[in-house]
């Protein structure tokens, strides 16, 4: 199980917290193209780094940018993101 | 005399004090500090069980976790464990133990037969009735089911209390051996916060069957010193704690034995904890365990570790035999040859496989015994218990009477949590080890269990990992708060400071890195030595010995061609029974490696998993049993409905009731006459479960625009649409209602199991998709309750409230009760149908008030079961049902009700050509022709035989009519109207004919609800 630094609520385990999907499969609906719509098929899925999108579904609710590695599960960085609005 | 016994004097065990137990039935008598192992030689008891396979009597081989053999069944009723190791199971005054796998008697054992017959159930016997045509498993399944199996499972529910805890330490050790001994006590000198694991009864580990002195002070004092000091730095030192598995970002669970298996807890009722500690650094010092040697009939009780010999003589003051013959590879098996003549055995030669040993420990053994170098030894004579040993020195046959056999085939690191935290291996040819290589997590492995030898330098291995990991603790350094969110902090641990700068002297009170006096302070000299003597029967050669896997098992799999390790592992199970192959797995991948003719570590390792040592799955369950599973989240009507005592039916945490049974009715009657009271008069329901979201802001109606399907923009202040969600790929995951509440403010409703995930879908829609939009989005799911009233009379009921119903699709304001309430006239059930919010506190007294107008009106309550008949005769879709996340809206009947112009989540997806092919499985209704309930969850079949072409996804009957109907989805569905199909459902023995219909069985037109 993941330690995972929440900016907010500081080291918590990974139980609270909902994986949500790499970053790169984050599209938008009015996104139509042809390569879109295959990279909800086509995930890379690389023996390396990848962004993915956390949320602390049993804490602050805040979506996190996660960079972990999809081997080691070494996090290299967290970011928050924040609504602009 | 022979065979083993209690020696006169010596050993760990308390011998002022005497305690009962009882192993089949016997009773006998041992000491505090006996394991049953260890009571049963006391007791003169060699034989301990029967095996997996052949049902050979088996004896006790080693003195610890790794025991094959010597498997029990502990304890009475719900305290009953089976498969707990004899050599692993300390003695408590009434332990009740039985053997295992065999009848009538372990003496006289009927399967035994089996040792007669197996060369016909060779290795992979049980894989080759899976390949062979399936009506001879049939014949097999019977007899292979009996006999298989280790142990019984308990038949009586768990009596004990069993608790989680989560610990944080910067430095926790696994192992109390002098390696991790040593490294605890150098990590808390260096002020760090440490667990120290030990999975025995005492600390100590091999040094308890140690003459060693460590800084001048007998090994025992030292052991008691240094836990003192331990204590006095603030150390948790977890006695009879295993750590079991090693998880992510240095993450360990350890189980903490509070009592024996089978035994009563003291007052707190606690039998077991598990531990989840997330550790700075993890310091692995778990030893290593020895191997055994091929021979023939190496499995008969009387043959036993040369290590486990020295334990037994030594810690438990039992000769494990009299007359002892040693065989080994090593200067290891030396000592135990001295320690057990030092307790009175006759040592009746030493059997070196290697041909030239000289080091001080094998000189000494030569001028007390008969030591034969390049000498091999071939079998075990005797039938029960061990009568002498036959082998081969220097080539010269030579014939030994003797009543134990003492081997050792070196010594195998024990790398299982260096592995399962992902780390890798260096071979080492000579002695035969795989020892830890690369770590990737924050640990490192010390002593025994990292390859190293000899006690000095086990001590100073153990030392310097513990003062670096002090180093590297964030405790240690100035600002070192504690992870926000804390745990448990040991007190004092950075207030006791350490002297300072000492490092290597060695001082009187133990301050600096432990030095050892011991007489053989040196390498083991192993000589791996895997091929089995000529003349060696390999059919009798037990690699694997708790599955029963012989030399000649894996030669066979080798020559049908298993050649991966994997492969062979799962073919002859070795390594695949509790012991997990502790013994045997290292000597198996020899075996294979020689057949290859490629060196072991080319042939690879199988993946070591948690746990290290068999777990009861009540320490996995801890807390969580019964009501304590999950939680229960109750309607704020819950109490009301509970005075009706109904059935319950969970809905994800919800309990809601299935039907309010009147005296004398089945559910079914029950279900069936609250639904026709909804098609005839009135009747009320409590929907408080449903999702509820509240979404609010300029952008509110921007916002539902990508969560929905449907048209939302022109939605009219006070009206409401039904509404489809999907997913990203096109299939939809939930239904609902959307109401325009404002000009800016909306309501949302989803299906009660899917509200949680879509807090996380309007959540991420809001935060990823559109992090422009002014809105909010509020989950009001418990805020407000909601309850149903339905049926012709429902707008009459809600009339007579002083209520002016909202037409269709409408909603309004008002009060029940004087209590304001929101109105919204919406139909699930195909009638008239209205649902009243209200803030979930005054839920109760409204229910109150629309009862009695429900009453009045000839009505009543309904439940799940009638909710079901009736929306599934006026063929609505369910989720968890219909939709299943495997449909789009086309599948569901639902094409015209999508918003053309797209921009939801999951429109581009619709356009991908696989998602409108004609032969999807796509809604249909289903009537049985024949009568006869329809089965849930039956395959659509044209004929038998044939390919299923879809599935019953609910079933029920009509509410009014007579007849048993259905909805399903169906290949190519709404074109095979007409048609006649079997509902087949193997599991409920049911086959049913039925025609394909249209899946709505009740007012198509919809008259029944509209104004």
């Amino acid at each position: 199980m993941f330690l995972i630094a929440c900016p907010y609520c500081g080291p918590r385990s990974q139980a609270e917290f909902a994986y949500e999907r790499p970053v790169e499969a984050a599209a938008h609906p009015t996104d139509t193209s042809e390569a879109t719509i295959l990279a909800l098929y086509t995930r890379t899925n690389a023996r390396d780094f990848e962004d993915e999108l956390w949320r602390h579904a049993y804490g602050c609710r805040a979506w996190l940018k996660i960079r972990r590695h999809r081997v080691t599960h070494e996090i290299a960085e967290i970011r928050l993101i924040e609504a602009t609005a | 005399m022979s065979g083993p016994s209690r020696a006169a004097q010596g050993g760990l065990v308390d011998r002022a004090r005497t305690i009962k137990f009882s192993f089949d039935g016997q009773v006998y008598e041992g000491h505090p500090g006996d394991t049953l192992a260890s009571a049963l030689l006391a007791n003169g008891v060699s034989l301990m069980g029967r095996s997996f396979k052949y049902h050979r009597p088996r004896g006790v081989l080693a003195a610890g976790v790794e025991e094959p053999n010597a498997l029990v069944g502990a304890g009475t009723g719900g305290r009953y464990e089976p498969n707990t190791r004899a050599s692993d199971l300390f003695l408590y005054d009434g332990l009740v133990a039985v053997s295992q796998n065999r009848w009538p008697s372990l003496a006289f054992d009927v399967g035994a037969l089996n040792s007669l017959i197996a060369r016909f159930i060779p290795a992979g016997f049980y894989y080759k009735t899976f390949i062979g045509p399936p009506w001879l498993w049939k014949l097999y399944e019977h007899v292979i089911r009996r006999a298989a199996g280790l142990g019984a499972a308990p038949t009586e529910p768990e009596v004990d209390a069993f608790e989680h805890r989560a610990a944080f330490c910067d430095v926790l050790v696994a192992g109390a051996g002098p390696a991790g001994l040593a490294a605890a006590l150098a990590a808390a000198r260096g002020g760090a916060r440490v667990i120290l694991a030990e999975q025995d009864a005492r600390l100590g580990g091999s040094l308890l069957g140690d003459e060693a002195l460590i800084d001048g002070l007998p090994a025992l004092d030292w052991i008691a010193r240094t836990e003192a000091q331990l204590a006095q730095l603030g150390a948790r030192v977890l006695k009879r704690t295993t750590a079991m598995g090693y998880y992510d970002h240095n993450q360990l669970t350890l189980i903490e034995r509070r009592v024996e298996a089978g035994q009563a807890p003291g007052a707190s009722g606690l039998a077991q904890r598990l531990w989840r500690v997330r550790a700075g650094r993890v310091i692995l010092a778990q030893g290593a365990i020895e191997r055994p040697i091929l021979f023939s009939n190496n499995d008969q009780p009387g043959v036993i570790l040369a290590g486990a010999a020295k334990v037994y003589a030594r810690r438990y003051g039992v000769l494990p035999g009299r007359r002892v013959v040693v065989a080994t590879n090593n200067d290891e098996a030396y000592a135990a040859a001295l320690a057990l003549a030092d307790a009175g055995c006759e040592i009746v030669a030493i059997l070196d496989s290697r041909s030239a040993a000289g080091s001080a420990i094998v000189a000494a053994a030569r001028a007390r015994f008969a030591v034969h170098l390049d000498a091999d030894l071939i079998s075990a004579k005797g039938a029960k218990q061990v009568t002498g040993a036959e082998a081969v020195v220097a080539g010269k046959p030579l014939s030994l009477e003797a009543d134990l056999i003492a081997a050792s085939g070196g010594f195998t690191p024990v790398v299982h949590l260096h592995m399962q935290a992902g780390g890798t291996l260096d071979w080492n040819e000579t002695t035969g080890a795989f020892t830890p290589a690369i770590a990737r997590q924050g640990q490192v492995s010390v002593g025994a269990c990292a390859g190293r030898e000899g006690l000095s330098e086990v001590l100073a291995d153990g030392w310097l990992a513990g003062e670096l990991a002090a180093a590297a603790a964030p405790s240690t350094a100035s600002q070192s708060p504690s992870p926000k969110g804390g745990g448990i902090r040991t007190e004092g641990a950075t207030a006791i400071a350490p002297p300072s700068g000492e490092g290597d002297q060695a001082q009187p009170d133990g301050g600096g890195q432990p030095r050892a006096q011991a007489k053989y302070d040196g390498p083991t000299n192993t000589l791996a030595h895997w091929t089995p003597a000529p003349g060696v029967n390999l059919k009798t050669a037990f690699v694997d010995p708790q599955n029963d896997v012989t030399a000649a098992d894996l030669d066979l799999a080798w020559r049908e061609g298993y050649r991966s390790v994997e492969h062979l592992k799962r073919y002859t199970t070795l390594g695949m029974a509790t012991d997990q192959g502790k013994t045997s797995n290292l000597i198996g991948l020899a075996r294979l490696a020689q057949a290859e003719g490629r060196p072991v570590p080319e042939v690879g390792l199988t993946t070591f998993r948690p746990p290290y040592t068999p777990t009861t799955l009540a320490a996995l369950a801890g807390e969580a049993t019964g009501q304590h599973m999950a939680p229960l989240r109750r309607t704020p009507l819950y109490t009301i409905h509970a005075a009706h005592n109904p059935p319950w039916q969970p809905v994800g945490y919800w309990q809601r009731p299935r039907a309010y049974p009147r005296a004398g009715e089945t559910l079914a009657q029950a279900g069936l006459r609250e639904a026709r009271s909804v098609r005839t008069a009135v009747g009320m329901i409590d929907v408080s479960t449903l999702g509820k979201f509240e979404i609010a802001g300029p952008d509110a109606a921007a916002l539902i625009e990508r969560v929905c399907a449907t048209p939302v923009a022109k939605l009219a202040v006070g009206r409401g649409r039904y509404t489809v969600m999907l997913r990203e790929d096109g299939m939809v995951v939930d239904d609902g209602t959307v109401w325009r509440l404002g000009e800016q403010r909306y309501l949302l409703t989803s299906s009660t199991g899917g509200g949680d995930r879509m807090v996380g879908h309007l959540s991420y829609v809001r935060k990823i998709l559109e992090p422009g939009y002014k809105v909010a989005v509020a989950s009001v799911q418990e805020r407000w309750g909601a309850v149903a009233v339905a049926g012709p009379l429902a707008r009459a009921a809600l009339a007579g409230l002083d209520l002016e119903p909202p037409a269709h699709m409408g909603l309004v304001r008002g009060q029940i009760g004087g209590l304001a309430v929101l109105v919204l006239a919406a139909s699930y059930s195909g009638e008239r149908a209205f649902e009243i919010y209200a803030p979930s506190h005054d839920l109760p007294r409204i229910w109150a008030v629309l009862q009695d107008a429900v009453t009045a009106h000839g009505g009543g309550l309904y439940g799940l079961e009638a909710l079901e008949l009736l929306r599934i005769e006026k063929g609505h879709i369910e989720t968890g049902a219909e939709i299943d996340g495997r449909h789009t809206p086309g599948d569901l009947g639902l094409t015209k009700a999508l918003r053309a112009k797209g921009g939801f989540v999951g429109a581009p997806a619709l356009a991908r050509p696989a998602l409108s092919l004609p032969d999807r499985q796509r809604l249909v209704g289903l009537e049985a022709e024949d009568g006869g309930a329809i089965p849930e969850g039956a395959m659509l079949l044209s004929a038998r035989g044939r390919k299923p072409e879809g599935h019953v996804t609910s079933a029920g009957r009509r509410v009014t009519a007579k007849g048993d109907i259905a909805l399903g989805l169906l290949s190519a569905g709404p074109e095979r109207v007409g048609e006649t199909l079997l509902a087949s459902s193997p599991t409920r023995g049911r086959t049913v004919r039925v025609s394909v219909v249209a899946p709505i069985f009740y007012d198509p037109e919809g008259a029944r609800y509209r104004d």
